[in-house]
């Protein structure tokens, strides 16, 4: 190589640091399985939204006052006066539920596709620890601005830990650092939510990465590509993360930014979803709003809290609807990964979960009224029963045989034809005579649209076999 | 490193004495790091008893003070209240206050030092929310069985107009009844019993 003077600064640096040697490992010469899809791309984005978090945090911390009597005020100040200060403070607000869509969706990948499993079960247990983390970290953001949603919140989720039979109270005192939400409690999650957690939320997604690159990545079809490997001792259906999955995460990026900045610019509360309206009123210690929900990402779990009739059974629910997320590798009994060689049974449980999952989301944002909690119980009875039930229906399962290398996805130029076929199933091109000359406009078919609708419907059906 | 001429029993004992004096050293920091995060002094000394003038209260009222940053409430209950308090206990899980935290002078049917008014700590058993004043008897939202009381929004516990909860709700027991006494007809201190403060 022809010797400069950037090949020298270089060289010199890699004497001294393994520069190059972490950069082939993990980025030019780390092979990904080549058919990754549509749910792979939720990785890469949770780390962007992780940066966006870091930076837009950064900057709010430059304005904002961890003080009971000015926050309120400080971020009305950030909002009005501070130039862009609007902008900041919505990126961080839509970037903490994005955070959580991003992260809903990734682990929703783990789930079908078996990434979990052995020997990818410590990436999995990183991967919750981090979700955990992120739920301290947006619960104790979600004070600091003190209003009304903030404060009730953060009183409820604290009087969570006083259920703990003997030590709850002590407990609760001893996290708030006072007998109520005050001051001292607002000061001390500012302080872990700017310094503690995101800490320990780097140290995660470090270890998590570091997990997942000694391994190797999991792919749609749940096979090791490492199995098949070429002359060169590269697995034959890996590629290079760099610069392959780079610059198509990069379209993933792009499409991501499309919604976050449509939300940021056009809806920043999301109807309320995202900052709910009682939060802009201030705290007021004597006067609970009339209707408290949490933000949207933590309903699922608050609607499993309130089904149950019991103030330590509900805490206890709530805190077992998490950790029987990490026994997943283990409660999983099947011999294939992924959905696509499972037999039915476990496919009809997923969607059961799913609805469950949504249904207690909807139903922790509803009043408690008595037809809901009905509506809860049940759903969280199906939430459990998906997990506790799993090392039972996953051993009766019928797994179809696995391939010996990945499936091509088609692309979309290869679903043009199919998709032209269908579009001409559903139109019919109707003749109308005008000024002399007769004209073709293709029209909607009814029949035609009931029966490719039916073809779906019976494609969706075969598939849960 | 060369294992020759090592012993190991020696080289073990070494390695557990200066692991047990490292764990005690880190007990003794730890004691410090997680005792700074108790109430300081200041919030401690922030709960003195506060006066409350009931002289101004109408019938069916109900006043909010504030006690330890948290609501207190003082509420004038009606003979037709009171009535309905003493028949209707069949839904009340608690109905004699066994469980649940008053001070020994309101620990009676109507969970007060005169029936008439109630004093409570406004915040719900379960998990601290404030619940709302339903006075109003079988109101469409909460159904025909209410017969007046408090309704928490969060959780959906339900107490009558003594505080005390009703049955198969998330609350575990009767609201709280704080520490208090009469030092005039119309003024009430709350976060002091009689007997604290003849002393």
């Amino acid at each position: 190589m022809k010797s400069n003077y950037l090949n020298d600064c270089t060289s010199w640096v890699c004497r001294r640091f393994p520069m190059a040697k972490l950069w082939n490992d993990h980025m030019a010469q780390y092979y990904a399985p080549k058919n990754f899809n549509f749910w792979y791309f939720f990785g890469s984005l949770a780390l962007l939204v992780l940066v966006n978090q870091f930076i837009t945090g950064i900057l709010l911390t430059m304005n904002y006052k961890p003080d009971a009597s000015l926050a309120f005020d400080s971020v009305e100040y950030i909002m009005r006066e501070v130039p862009w200060g609007w902008l900041v403070r919505y990126m961080h607000s839509t970037g903490a539920s994005a955070f959580f869509i991003v992260v809903y969706l990734h682990m929703f990948r783990g789930l079908i596709y078996g990434s979990y499993k052995q020997p990818r079960e410590l990436i999995w247990i990183f991967g919750m620890l981090i979700f955990l983390a992120l739920m301290a970290e947006a619960f104790m953001g979600y004070l600091l601005p003190w209003g009304q949603m903030s404060y009730w919140g953060a009183q409820v989720i604290i009087s969570l830990f006083s259920a703990i039979p003997v030590i709850g109270d002590d407990l609760s005192l001893w996290v708030r650092g006072d007998y109520v939400i005050s001051d001292a409690t607002l000061n001390r999650f500012f302080a872990f939510h700017v310094i503690a957690i995101p800490l320990i939320l780097v140290m995660l997604v470090f270890l998590h990465i570091i997990a997942l690159h000694e391994v190797g990545s999991n792919n749609p079809d749940g096979i090791e590509i490492k199995d098949s490997k070429d002359p060169w001792g590269h697995p034959v259906d890996g590629i290079p993360f760099h610069p392959y999955y780079t610059v198509k995460d990069i379209v993933g990026v792009a499409v991501f930014m499309f919604f976050f900045a449509t939300v940021i610019f056009y809806m920043p509360e999301m109807g309320g979803y995202f900052l709910e309206h009682a939060n802009f009123i201030p705290a007021d210690p004597l006067a609970t709003p009339e209707h408290i929900a949490p933000v949207w990402y933590f309903t699922p779990f608050y609607a499993i809290l309130r089904a149950i009739p019991d103030k330590f059974a509900g805490v206890i629910a709530m805190g077992g609807a998490i950790v029987v997320l990490f026994l997943l590798p283990w409660l999983d009994r099947s011999p294939v990964r992924s959905i696509r060689y499972r037999g039915g049974i476990y496919k009809k449980a997923i969607v059961l979960f799913v609805i469950s999952f949504i249904g207690l989301g909807y139903l922790g944002m509803q009043p408690p009224t008595a037809g809901a909690t009905i509506f809860a119980r049940i759903l969280t009875a199906i939430y459990f029963a998906f997990f506790l039930l799993m090392p039972i229906y996953t051993r009766w399962e019928r797994p179809k045989p696995l391939p010996k290398r990945v499936n091509e996805e088609p692309g979309l130029e290869d679903r043009i034809p199919a998709i032209k076929q269908s579009f001409a199933a559903m139109t019919h091109d109707v003749p109308e005579t005008r000024d002399g000359h007769t004209v073709m406009h293709t029209r909607p078919d009814a029949s035609g649209i009931a029966h490719e609708l039916s073809k779906l419907g019976r494609k969706i059906i075969r598939s849960l076999d | 490193m060369s294992e020759q001429g090592v012993d190991n029993s020696k080289r073990q004992f070494l390695t557990t004495a200066l692991t047990v004096v490292g764990a005690v050293g880190t007990g003794y920091i730890a004691v410090p790091f997680l005792a700074q995060m108790q109430p300081s002094t200041k919030a401690k000394a922030a709960g003195a008893p506060v006066e409350i003038d009931i002289s101004k209260i109408e019938p069916g009222q109900l006043i909010r003070a504030a006690w330890r940053g948290k609501p207190v409430w003082v509420l004038f209950r009606t003979p037709e209240v009171l009535e309905i308090l003493a028949t209707d206990t069949g839904k009340l899980a608690d109905p004699d206050s066994l469980e649940s935290i008053q001070p020994e002078s309101s620990q009676n049917e109507f969970r007060s030092i005169k029936p008439g008014i109630f004093i409570a700590v406004g915040l719900c058993t379960h998990l601290g929310c404030s619940p709302t004043f339903r006075p109003e008897i079988a109101p469409n939202d909460l159904g025909p069985t209410w017969n007046g009381g408090f309704f928490c929004p969060c959780h959906g516990s339900g107490f009558d107009l003594a505080g005390r909860v009703v049955r198969g709700v998330p609350a575990p027991t009767n609201l709280d009844v704080p520490p208090h006494h009469y030092i005039t007809d119309t003024l009430i201190l709350i976060g002091e019993d009689a007997s604290e403060a003849s002393t």
